[in-house]
């Protein structure tokens, strides 16, 4: 039916189109909230240099080289992983959660639009412009005050701004499937206070996951949470490169596909079990 | 005795509700016990990761750090448990809903502490309570009366210290509202730092963690001047014993600063 067609060729670019919005939108949104994000840069910056008293020791204790992190490759881990964190979701609380409990989310299913994608791309927008007032200005305070290793290999660069953007993107699928849990529980807090926990440890925020224990390596590369931010760091840093660097980003891609799969599933499961109270 | 009874009644009206409405939804409860535990048991793991990779750091072995770990978190989980909703201030700020405690005959941080306690935490503080046990337990305490006041001392000192940077904190909030996260480095990377050997610390950090706010009071030193280590350059032995000074300062700053705080706030405009 060539009608068909030549209307499906109309429908995508608006999609495309209506999901920009929805990024800029966020993007916008979270450009509102400058003392927030002042706030948010002190906090980074603290707890950053707190980091680099306690794991600069450690290094130095060992003879200026532990589980292949030199100091200077240290500071740039720590540094690059501060900055991320205003913009990867490792505390748990999602929009989606509040919209399921107070019912609002009955109105997302009237819209054209999928719910999952549409809070996803929103939560995505919102990162990335997290990274203007946090992201950006941590990486300097950390090279200006303590200095940093820059990566050798320029192909570093792309591949890690690529590692950067599948990073954020893993972190808001991923935390989608907490907020959705909502359908089933109601009341989401528990499960999200056991994704902050686990995601911050597992994701190697306080210590990274080439120091880990063995076994414990091996329990954090099962799951999604280094893919938020231990891989991007390795990837910008030039800690991992070449083909290495190329199989982290591939994970990514691979935890992507687990969670939006997942995420697909558990949105479709809700909806039919959707109860609203009231008129 | 009945007067006591007659003045506290109000708070242990609210508080016996929170305690209540906080068991009624059993599944709920059971699940932030464990998640408290699991924040507790994982804080625990970040600190034994860095001292599994390293036998030793700043001049303490890890039985020395989980002593240091066990008395810095009891004390920041009692503390927690008591003021930790202070936190929420902005929120109240911003929905104009502190106002009403305006209209009641109490003090207005005395009803803000009152306002809530989270059970929860006592599943955290008992992580800390074990840390502290075993800390105790494996380390070469020299056990005598002073050692034993030092323990007490600096627990008490701690929680009080604690205590203060959340008071502290709700007071900078209503300049900084928005900007709440920004108490949030000294109240949580005060717990952070609270739980690391301060020897590690350069001198920016000795001044804002060693004494502007006192976090190496409420374990590390004590725990130096317990087991009789060598400790940092810039400190005596007997500093540990000096945590109820500190404590006492920290409350100074967090007074003055929720006072400042109070008198600046305007209203909700309701």
């Amino acid at each position: 039916m060539p009608r068909r067609d030549s209307n499906e060729t109309r429908y995508v670019p608006v999609i495309v189109r209506t999901y920009l919005r929805l990024f800029v939108a966020g993007f916008r949104r979270q450009s509102t909230y400058r003392l927030a994000a002042l706030g948010g840069l002190v906090a980074n910056t603290t707890f950053g240099l707190l980091k680099v008293a306690l794991l600069f020791a450690a290094v130095r204790t060992s003879g200026g080289e532990l589980a292949g992190y030199d100091v200077a490759m240290m500071s740039t881990y720590i540094w690059i992983s501060q900055g991320m964190l205003g913009s990867v979701n490792l505390h748990g609380r999602t929009e989606i959660a509040d919209r399921i409990r107070s019912g609002d989310v009955a109105v997302d299913f009237l819209r054209p639009l999928d719910v999952h994608l549409a809070s996803v791309t929103t939560e995505v927008g919102r990162a990335v412009f997290a990274l203007i007032p946090r992201g950006v200005p941590s990486v300097v305070i950390g090279a200006l005050l303590v200095g940093m290793a820059l990566p050798d290999d320029p192909w570093a660069y792309p591949l890690g701004a690529v590692s950067l953007l599948l990073g954020i993107v893993v972190s808001a699928t991923t935390v989608y499937l907490v907020g959705v849990c909502g359908f089933w529980l109601l009341e989401t807090r528990g499960v999200a206070i056991l994704y902050m926990v686990v995601s911050g440890f597992l994701a190697g925020l306080f210590v990274p996951i080439a120091m880990f224990p063995d076994w414990l390596r091996v329990v954090a590369t099962v799951t999604p949470f280094p893919s938020m931010m231990m891989y991007p760091v390795d990837v910008l840093s030039g800690r991992v490169d070449g083909a290495a660097a190329v199989g982290l980003v591939a994970l990514q891609v691979l935890w992507l596909a687990v969670t939006v799969t997942a995420g697909q599933l558990a949105t479709r499961a809700g909806r039919r079990r959707l109860e609203v109270q009231g008129g | 005795m009945g007067d006591l009874a007659g003045l506290t009644a109000p708070y242990r009206a609210v508080l016996g509700s929170r305690i209540r409405a906080q068991r009624s939804y059993r599944t709920s409860f059971l699940l932030d016990l464990s998640s408290s535990v699991l924040v507790g048991l994982v804080e625990l793991a970040e600190v034994w990761v860095v001292f599994h990779a390293v036998t030793e750091l700043g001049g303490l072995d890890l039985a020395a750090v989980v002593l240091v770990f066990g008395l810095a978190d009891l004390a920041f989980s009692l503390a927690d448990l008591a003021f930790g909703h202070c936190d929420t201030l902005p929120t109240y700020l911003r929905a104009g809903t502190l106002d009403v405690f305006y209209l009641r005959p109490q003090p207005l941080l005395l009803q803000l502490v009152t306002s809530d306690i989270s059970l929860r935490r006592l599943a955290r503080a008992a992580v800390g309570a074990v840390a502290l046990g075993v800390g105790l337990a494996v380390n070469d305490v020299p056990w005598s009366v002073g050692s034993v006041a030092l323990v007490v001392l600096s627990l008490v000192s701690g929680v009080a210290t604690f205590a203060a940077m959340f008071v502290w904190a709700a007071g900078a909030q209503f300049y900084l509202v928005d900007g709440a996260e920004a108490t949030n480095a000294f109240v949580y990377g005060g717990r952070y730092a609270a739980t690391q050997p301060a020897s590690v610390w350069g001198r920016p950090l000795v001044v804002v963690f060693g004494f502007f706010f006192p976090m190496a009071f409420t374990a590390y030193l004590p725990v130096v001047t317990l087991l009789g280590l060598p400790g940092p350059d810039w400190m005596p032995g007997w500093l540990g014993w000096c945590a109820p000074l500190a404590a006492l300062w920290a409350w100074a700053l967090a007074l003055l600063t929720w006072r400042a705080g109070v008198r600046h706030y305007q209203g909700g405009g309701g």
